[in-house]
C-alpha cells in the first residue's frame, strides 16, 4: 500500500546503469563497505533536491510499484536531468525493478515511473542485511 | 618476478588483448594497460573467494567435500522437473558447451544473461538482419562513431582509446590530441569564469557549456557523436551530445530515417531535440564516409525494447543507401558473445533454450529466465557465473529461492550467500585457460597467469563432474 500511495506523489523517471565505481568495485568483491558505497545511491538532479528537500550525502527512499528501498541521495554530476533519477545496477535498484517483461524475455530496467521521500531515520542496509530483510537467508 | 604478455582482460565484452601481467610468488603484483575494472579484477581476484564447497544444513551453509556438493547438485538436478541453468557468460565457451549438454541431459532451460542485457537486439537482429563488422575494421576505417544508449567510459572503458575515436587507425588518426586540448581550454574557460563570477561577485554562472562544436560546423576528422539520456561522461569527452528524452528513442530514430530520406518533418521537435538539429545530424551521418552506430542496453532496456533495435538498424539500413554505415552491439559480460555463439552452435538458438521436450525450443517472453521465474515454473536453478540475486528482479529472485538453488562461481556473491549448494570454481582468464568471443564475434584465447587456490577445478570441469553423476543417477533411476 505504501507504494501505491507514494506513487501518487511527484514522479521521476527512474534509469539504471553501470557507473565506472560499481563496475571497479563489483570486481573487488559485492560483500564490501566500498561496493555499497559505490551502489546504494540515487543520483538527482540538483534542481529536483532542492525542490524536495533532499539534502546531499542524505538517506533517501526510491519507491515503485514493485516496492522501495533505502540509498543515499548524491547530487548528480551527469546534469542537468530533471525528473530523472539513477541508481547503478546492484541489489539495491534490483528491488524496486519491476519484473514485467511484456512478453520480450527482457523487464524494463530503465524509465521505471518512481518516487522519492526523504529517509532520515532510516538505515541503508549492507548486502547481508538486505539478504535477510527481503528474502529471509543469510 | 615474471611478466605474461598479450594477456586477454576478462571482464567487459571489448576484451583488451594487450594486458601485461607482473607475477611474483602466484600472486599479480602488477598490471600493465588496464582500465580501472580489468586492474580491480587482476590485483583483486584473490579476496572474497569461496575456498571450499558448501552445502546448507540448518538455513546455514557449511563447508562439505567436492564429492558430497557434486553429488548433492546432481541428485537436485536429476529429481527437477524444470530446471532452469542460468548465467554462463563470464565463463568460457567450454565451460558453455559443457552446460548445454547437462541441460539437454536434466531437460531444463539454458539461458544466459543476454535475456536480460542484449536479448532483445537478438530479436530485432532475427527479424531484420544486421550490417556488422569487426573492430579492426573500425579502427583503420571508421570516420563517424555514435554511442547510443551507451556509456562506454564506464561499461568499457579502453573502446574508444582501442577500436574508435582515440585510437589510431591506417586511415584515420585519433582525436585523442584534440581532445586534450579541446579540455584544457574548456578548464581554462571555466577557471577564466569562475574568476570573473567572483571579482564581479554576482552567482556562478549556471547555463552549461555545449558538448563540442555545433553540428552545423562539422569539425575535420574522425567525430564522434553519443546520444543519451543523460550526460554521460562519454558524453563529455563527445564532439557531439544529444540528449534524447527518456523512452523516446524509438521516435527519435525513427524521425533520423525520414531525414536522411529527405522527408521533411511537420514539428518542432522530437523527444526534446528541436528538428533543426535533427537535420544537422541527418548531415553528418549522410555526409560520413565510413560510420558505425554502437547501441548499448540504453536502447533495450527502455520501453520499445527490440522494436527500438528494429529502427535502429533500419536506420543504418537507409543511411546504406547514401554511404557506407554499419551497427553494433555493445557487448558487456566478457563472453556473453561467446555464450550465444556456443548456444547457437549446439542448439540453434543464442539463448533461452528449452529442453523440457527432449529437443531445443526457443521462445523468448516463455522460455527466458525472468518470464520462467515470473510464472513460477522453474523447480530448481543452477546459476554459474553470474549473480542474479543482485541484478533480477526482486519478485524473480524470491522465486529462485522458493526452490533448490546450486551455484558455481569463483567469488562469494549475494546469489552464493542464498545458495542451498556452493561450488566454488577457478577463476576463468586468470587462474585457468579458456576461449572467449569479442562483441564483434572474434575469438580469443583467455591465459591462466597463476595457479588456482588448491582444490579448486575449473567451471567445465566441474560440469564435467555434475554430468556423470546425473547419468548414473538416470540410470539408476531407468
Amino acid at each position: 500500500m505504501r507504494e501505491k500511495a507514494a506513487l501518487s506523489g511527484a514522479r521521476f523517471v527512474l534509469l539504471t546503469g553501470r557507473t565506472i565505481y560499481q563496475g571497479v568495485e563489483k570486481e573487488k568483491g559485492k560483500l564490501s563497505q566500498d561496493y555499497l558505497h559505490s551502489v546504494a545511491i540515487c543520483e538527482m538532479d540538483p534542481e529536483d533536491m532542492t525542490v524536495m528537500k533532499i539534502k546531499e550525502n542524505s538517506n533517501l527512499r526510491v519507491v515503485t510499484e514493485s516496492g522501495s528501498v533505502v540509498v543515499k541521495a548524491v547530487k548528480s554530476m551527469r546534469q542537468p536531468h530533471p525528473g530523472t533519477i539513477f541508481m547503478p545496477y546492484g541489489p539495491w535498484a534490483s528491488l524496486v525493478m519491476t519484473s514485467d517483461t511484456d512478453g520480450t524475455g527482457m523487464p524494463s530496467l530503465k524509465g521505471v515511473p518512481a518516487t522519492v521521500e526523504a529517509a532520515l531515520g532510516e538505515q541503508i542496509l549492507d548486502v547481508r542485511a538486505l539478504l535477510r530483510e527481503y528474502y529471509g537467508r543469510e | 618476478m615474471s611478466v605474461v604478455t598479450d594477456v586477454v582482460c576478462p571482464v567487459c565484452g571489448s576484451l583488451c588483448d594487450d594486458l601485461e601481467v607482473f607475477v611474483k610468488n602466484n600472486h599479480v603484483l602488477i598490471v600493465k594497460n588496464a582500465c580501472a575494472m580489468g586492474e580491480a579484477k587482476f590485483l583483486g581476484y584473490a579476496e572474497h573467494r569461496v575456498k571450499t564447497p558448501l552445502i546448507r544444513r540448518s538455513n546455514q551453509l557449511v563447508a562439505a567435500s567436492l564429492d558430497e556438493a557434486i553429488d548433492r547438485s546432481a541428485a537436485i538436478l536429476a529429481s527437477a522437473h524444470y530446471p532452469l541453468l542460468y548465467g554462463w557468460s563470464n565463463t568460457s565457451c567450454e565451460a558453455i558447451k559443457k552446460g548445454i549438454e547437462l541441460a539437454e541431459e536434466v531437460g531444463g532451460v539454458i539461458d544466459n544473461t543476454t535475456t536480460i542485457c542484449h536479448g532483445p537486439s537478438i530479436l530485432s537482429i532475427q527479424d531484420v538482419g544486421i550490417a556488422s563488422c569487426t573492430l579492426g575494421q573500425l579502427r583503420h576505417r571508421a570516420d563517424l562513431v555514435i554511442y547510443w544508449g551507451s556509456n562506454p567510459w564506464s561499461a568499457h572503458p579502453r573502446h574508444i582509446e582501442r577500436y574508435t575515436a582515440f585510437s589510431e587507425g591506417r586511415y584515420q588518426d585519433s582525436e585523442w590530441h584534440g581532445y586534450v586540448l579541446k579540455s584544457r581550454a574548456t578548464q581554462s574557460q571555466k577557471r577564466l569564469q569562475r574568476a570573473a563570477d567572483l571579482v564581479s561577485k554576482t552567482e556562478a554562472s549556471e547555463e552549461r557549456e555545449s558538448a563540442g562544436l555545433p553540428l552545423t560546423q562539422p569539425k575535420k576528422g574522425r567525430k564522434l557523436i553519443v546520444v543519451d539520456v543523460r550526460r554521460t561522461r562519454s558524453a563529455e569527452i563527445a564532439d557531439y551530445f544529444l540528449q534524447v528524452e527518456p523512452g523516446k528513442d524509438y521516435e527519435l530514430l525513427q524521425a533520423l530515417r525520414l531525414l536522411v530520406r529527405y522527408e521533411e518533418l511537420e514539428v518542432e521537435a522530437v523527444a526534446g531535440i528541436p528538428v533543426e538539429v535533427l537535420e544537422d545530424l541527418a548531415d553528418v551521418l549522410i555526409g560520413c564516409d565510413f560510420g558505425i552506430l554502437f547501441f548499448g542496453v540504453g536502447l533495450t532496456m527502455s520501453q520499445g525494447k527490440h522494436r527500438n533495435i528494429d529502427a535502429a538498424i533500419s536506420l543504418t539500413r537507409d543511411l546504406n543507401q547514401r554511404t557506407k554505415f554499419l551497427i553494433m552491439p555493445m557487448r558487456g559480460h566478457f563472453n556473453v558473445t561467446g555464450a550465444n555463439t556456443v548456444s547457437t552452435w549446439q542448439t540453434g538458438y543464442p539463448y533461452a533454450v528449452d529442453f523440457s521436450q527432449g529437443f531445443p525450443y526457443y521462445n523468448p517472453g516463455e522460455t527466458s529466465a525472468i518470464d520462467i521465474l515470473n510464472r513460477g515454473e522453474a523447480d530448481a536453478s543452477l546459476i554459474i557465473a553470474s549473480d542474479p540475486v543482485a541484478h533480477f528482479p526482486k519478485q524473480t529472485v524470491q522465486h529462485i529461492l522458493k526452490n533448490p538453488l546450486i551455484v558455481i562461481d569463483p567469488l562469494e556473491t549475494p546469489t552464493s550467500l542464498m545458495a542451498d549448494v556452493v561450488i566454488p570454481s577457478a577463476l576463468v582468464g586468470v587462474e585457468v585457460e579458456g576461449t572467449a568471443y569479442r562483441m564483434d564475434h572474434v575469438p580469443l584465447p583467455l591465459k591462466k597467469v597463476v595457479e588456482p587456490p588448491r582444490g579448486l577445478l575449473a567451471d567445465e570441469e566441474i560440469l564435467e563432474k555434475i554430468l556423470q553423476r546425473v547419468r548414473v543417477l538416470k540410470e539408476r533411476e531407468a
